[in-house]
């Protein structure tokens, strides 16, 4: 019975909770007109969020093109479909490797950072301290980290793709020996803009949205100890990962 | 709990009044119907032993939390039924100054003084420049203003805290625990800081502490809260003149009196030997 009763409770905790973070989402969508008004204190956070994680973005991109190539290479050349490498590394990428590990990465880099700072700003009563000098927080300091999050994914993604796709030239044209013509030419006629490179963007956009609440509400929301702090930088990555590949099962799904 | 006056004395007209107001936290009962009056232009102490809820009621006053029942009333508004942009209008009239000071950790002092000028008007960055250095100079700070928070020491933090929280002129400063581990020399600066700042400003100060003797030497009025409850108030001379036994124990700081040492729980021998018996069980 007790156990039970203990299921029931997580379960209202779990919906409240919920409840909690779409209020909160709200609260940063009502924000956004401030912070177009005040754009300088998002492009402040863009360096945080997006430009300090352009070489972490930059060179695993590098890799999982250069991987990609490799496996790809290794399978084709057992049908004699080299010539075809650049548009599975492409496709690959833009569509589904691009968006997701991207987003995974930037909840690493950027969104556990988001979680950490802002919990140890409630911590040290800094959130608290704005209150009180009449100066919303929501408005202040979590709406343009969130929208600094939901506009660098997209730019993340873009420079992912572009080095995952020379990534794989490098191997498969560089030096497995791959035709450079075909290579290329095979992407332009096989890539769709709107089907592969627009859904690709629009993934990473949704994803942005979700590791970027995900990360401010965590912060927020955490309990103001060490071990609060700890929990809740641990969750954003958690959650964020969970998500990113349960949405992206859902958007794929639609755009197929 | 006798009380040295039945009801609180209004010196002058009240800036912040409290009636009946009672608060809980987690089925914990923090306030059970307390009356305070803050009167107008005076230093007011709030004492109390720690976790008697004094930093609990400086955020019922500044909105931060809502009461259980009863009312807050600042500046003639009640608290609890302003709406957001309201609030923080108010709040503009207030100043805070936290016991772990609250600085911005990536902006400088100068910055941190500045922010709240920042914010709310639309000064030039010359006039703002002004403003700040003469914030920092009336702490004391000034040479400090492109120091870090985290280059800081305690004592300075709170100082430009204090100079952060009197930016805005504000009409009221309530103060939270300002001696908290602070080395005598820091303390009596803070003490004869808020006084200063007090009589040249001509705000109304609430200062919360259970630094017995310092808080009394400043103060107009102290208020003491135990239990939740007020257990006495008084001018500084009138408290010390009480008999009650729960007044007379926290002004002197004895430890025997009725608020216990050991937070409540069974019988001591009775737990040892329960543990002395589990052990030669297992």
């Amino acid at each position: 019975m007790k156990q039970i009763q203990q299921i029931g409770q997580q379960s209202i905790k779990s919906v409240e909770r919920i409840g909690r973070a779409s209020l909160f989402l709200f609260y940063i969508f009502k924000s956004g007109v401030d912070c177009i008004i005040r754009f300088r204190l998002v492009i402040s956070q863009i360096y945080y969020v997006g430009v300090l994680s352009v070489l972490i973005v930059s060179i695993s991109g590098f890799f999982v093109g250069m991987v990609l190539a490799l496996q790809g290479y290794h399978v084709l050349s057992q049908f004699g479909q080299e010539s075809t490498l650049g548009v599975m590394v492409a496709s690959a990428i833009l569509m589904e490797l691009g968006p997701v590990v991207t987003a995974l990465l930037f909840a690493g880099r950027a969104g556990s950072a988001l979680t950490a700072e802002i919990g140890l700003m409630k911590t040290t009563d800094q959130l608290a301290g704005l209150e009180m000098m009449a100066v919303d927080p929501i408005k202040r300091i979590i709406a343009p980290r969130f929208f600094a999050g939901v506009i660098s994914v997209p730019l993340l993604t873009i420079i992912f793709s572009s080095l995952a796709v020379f990534g794989g030239y490098f191997v498969g044209v560089g030096l497995l020996g791959v035709d450079d013509g075909a290579f290329w030419s095979q992407i332009q006629s096989k890539i769709d803009f709107n089907d592969d490179l627009l859904n690709g963007l629009l993934k990473s956009f949704v994803f942005g949205v979700i590791v970027s609440w995900l990360a401010v509400f965590e912060g927020y929301d955490t309990v103001p100890t060490s071990s609060g702090i700890s929990h809740a930088t641990t969750r954003t990555v958690v959650h964020s990962a969970i998500a990113i590949l349960a949405v992206d099962f859902i958007l794929t799904a639609l755009m197929l | 709990m006798p009380a040295v006056k039945k009801q609180p004395v209004n010196i002058i007209e009240p800036y912040v009044k409290i009636r009946n107001l009672s608060f809980s936290h987690e089925n914990r009962k923090i306030f059970d119907g307390i009356n305070m009056d803050i009167p107008k232009g005076k230093i007011c102490a709030v004492m109390g032993v720690s976790g008697a809820g004094k930093t609990t009621l400086l955020k019922l006053i500044g909105g931060q939390l809502r009461p259980s029942c009863g009312s807050v009333k600042v500046d003639g508004k009640e608290v609890k039924k302003l709406s957001l942009p309201a609030l923080y209008q108010l709040r503009k009239k207030m100043g805070m100054l936290f016991q772990s000071s609250a600085l911005l950790t990536d902006l400088t002092v100068f910055e941190n003084v500045a922010f709240p000028i920042r914010e709310h008007s639309n000064l030039t960055n010359s006039m703002i420049r002004s403003l700040v250095l003469m914030k920092l100079q009336a702490v004391g700070l000034r040479g400090a203003q492109d120091l870090m928070p985290s280059q800081l020491s305690g004592g300075m933090a709170r100082r430009v805290a204090l100079a952060r929280a009197i930016a805005l002129d504000p009409m009221m400063l309530m103060y939270d625990e300002p001696f908290t581990g602070q080395d005598p020399i820091s303390m009596a600066v803070l003490l004869k800081l808020i006084k200063t700042l007090n009589e040249s400003l001509h705000m109304t100060s609430i200062l919360v502490s259970h630094d017995v003797k310092e808080t009394a030497s400043i103060s107009d009025y102290i208020y003491i809260i135990s239990n939740g409850k007020m257990i006495s108030h008084g001018t500084p001379r009138q408290i010390s003149r009480t008999k009650d036994d729960n007044v007379v124990q926290f002004m002197k700081g004895l430890a025997d009196g009725p608020e216990q040492f050991h937070y409540p729980a069974g019988d001591y021998c009775e737990e040892l030997f329960q543990t002395v018996k589990g052990n030669n069980d297992s």
